[in-house]
């Protein structure tokens, strides 16, 4: 796949909760390599798109297309596979395992099959990718304490590596710097964007966050999905959607 | 620190191998029962410990697994196949009780469990025509091996301990593999790790038939020491103790087992001078020790750390 090209393709998604419609009728493409972000008010429907994108959810309408092929019905397992990463908007990490064993196990269930991984040797041949990528979080130092016994701000990094840890082609990324403190937003900023620069397997992966931190996202994103009520309001680069009154007086505004 | 591992274990083997020999025959009996527990706990501390499935039915494995030796060596079936055959139906079995698991989990899984565990119980009772009913299978035979009989109970402790021995050894490499990692995914965070491609369908199954068949094995392994089964051996109440064993060891923890079933096996032993107080010093006991020590006896030098550590900040 060319980079630019699109690599997820949702079109016409709809999902509601009883009388509320949550999502109504969302299209959008990310394309290859891109950085592409979904802002938008408390209640607009972002987590509601995100989990229908991630099979957690069953839209009522709609159709999700990664590299061409429907994935629509499939499960957060099976998407995974597919080279699907996320985070969660909580904290999501093993708290009773290492930080090391959390990435570690992060991507095993990529290498060989599940007999095969019975006899496997314990690190599956990961040590030195899980390695590499404690030492770009600057965790690498904590790489043998219980995730669990981490600081808040430690164990959102660990959480956000293992998202990577698998090299996976897109990777959704739901609230990265919630509750994080100022200096870590700006650590976090870049490393994703040296994540993204990065190439495995001959290209670059593309991510989908959802932030309301604006600077972040402004600097971070591509382009820019601002949702309102369940609804598209306008998809465009940073600057285009600063200038959109309309999302001034949607989101910006108060 | 690294070098106290293999001399620690050197030693508690030394200690395993001579410690008969200065036993009586209860003695060593307590002993065989004693290793025939950490068997069957370390299969529960997989379920329960390490992929985080709370089973309230774990000795309905091992009753499966003493009855089908007890049933094979009175149709005349060696013990060879006898014990591997109760290993494999509680590998079947312990699949088929994984489904609940994947719908309902906590307490909800425990009754679920607890419910096959009664069911079990019911068809060793009543089924006179295989299990004998409520009079259980006696004189159940020892086996011998190429010529070496483990008739005498000091043969039959050393047959059970090079038994408890191989069967560690194999939880051991499977806790260490990629398994044993993705076990305890399942455990911490289940929804996370479906989302990094862990198959938690597959090992909820798993988890569960697994730690089947080290019950399936003690079952088999208990009826030929105690030479005689009944119902009354494979209740809810050994379930829940089976569990109280390993929650007492430290769940998760790889030897818990080893100290779990020592508090519910030899404990009760040493307490016997309290004599009809016996019950009410073991519960009290337990309760002491689980406000203390939640997390169970081998975590202490995890809480020992964490109390320096706070100390030493300023």
């Amino acid at each position: 796949m060319q980079e630019g090209e699109p690599l997820l393709r949702v079109t016409g998604l709809s999902k509601s909760y009883g009388a509320i419609q949550a999502v109504r009728d969302v299209s959008f493409e990310v394309r290859s390599g891109e950085i592409f972000g979904v802002i938008g008010p408390n209640g607009s429907g972002k987590t509601t798109l995100f989990n229908s994108m991630l099979g957690q959810i069953r839209p009522d309408q709609g159709r999700i297309e990664l590299e061409g092929e429907d994935v629509t019905d499939l499960g957060p397992l099976a998407l995974n596979r597919r080279g699907v990463g996320r985070t969660f908007q909580t904290l999501q990490v093993f708290g009773k395992m290492s930080v090391r064993d959390n990435l570690l196990v992060a991507a095993q269930e990529h290498v060989g099959g599940m007999v095969g991984r019975m006899f496997a040797p314990t690190e599956s041949g990961l040590g030195p990718r899980a390695d590499a990528l404690l030492e770009q979080f600057r965790i690498g130092h904590v790489a043998d304490k219980k995730a669990g016994e981490l600081s808040y701000g430690q164990q959102k990094l660990v959480d956000i590596a293992m998202a990577f840890m698998s090299e996976p082609d897109l990777v959704l990324l739901d609230e990265p710097c919630a509750g994080v403190n100022p200096g870590l937003v700006g650590s976090i900023g870049s490393l994703l964007k040296a994540l993204n620069r990065r190439t495995t397997s001959g290209r670059r992966s593309s991510f989908v966050v959802i932030e309301h931190n604006m600077d972040f996202v402004m600097t971070l994103c591509d382009r820019i999905m601002v949702m309102v009520e369940g609804q598209v309001l306008t998809i465009g680069t940073p600057d285009e959607v600063r200038a959109d009154k309309r999302v001034l007086d949607a989101y910006l505004g108060n | 620190m690294k070098a106290l591992g293999p001399i620690a274990g050197a030693l508690a083997l030394a200690v395993l191998v001579t410690a008969p020999l200065f036993l009586k025959n209860y003695g060593i009996h307590l002993l065989t029962t004693w290793l025939v527990f950490i068997i069957a706990t370390m299969g529960l501390n997989l379920t329960v410990g390490y992929a985080g499935q709370k089973s309230l039915g774990h000795a309905a494995f091992f009753g499966i697994g003493a009855y089908t030796v007890a049933i094979c060596l009175k149709s005349g079936i060696s013990f060879w196949i006898g014990l591997p055959l109760g290993a494999f139906f509680c590998f079947v079995v312990g699949l088929g009780i994984g489904f609940p698991a994947l719908r309902v989990q906590t307490i909800y899984l425990a009754f679920a469990t607890l419910g096959f565990n009664t069911a079990l119980w019911l068809v060793m009772r009543n089924e006179e025509k295989f299990t004998g009913g409520n009079f259980g299978i006696n004189n159940i035979a020892r086996p011998s091996l190429g010529g070496i009989s483990f008739d005498r109970n000091l043969s039959y402790y050393y047959f059970v301990l090079v038994a408890a021995l191989v069967l560690a050894a194999a939880m051991w490499a499977l806790l260490r593999s990629p398994w044993g990692k993705a076990f305890q995914a399942l455990r911490d965070n289940p929804v996370r790790a479906e989302s990094l491609g862990v198959d938690t369908r597959s090992y909820t199954l798993f988890s569960f038939a697994i730690g089947a068949v080290y019950a399936g094995i003690a079952g088999g392994l208990y009826a030929s020491q105690v030479e005689f089964i009944d119902p009354s051996m494979f209740t809810v109440g050994q379930s829940i103790m089976m569990y109280l064993m390993v929650v007492v060891g430290g769940p998760g923890y790889f030897f818990g087992p080893v100290l779990g079933s020592a508090v519910g096996v030899l404990l009760p032993e040493w307490l016997r001078f309290a004599h009809s107080w016996y019950l009410f010093v073991f519960g009290t006991a337990v309760v002491v020790l689980m406000i203390w020590l939640p997390d169970g006896l081998l975590s202490m030098p995890e809480r020992w750390r964490a109390f320096r550590r706070s100390r030493e900040r300023p």
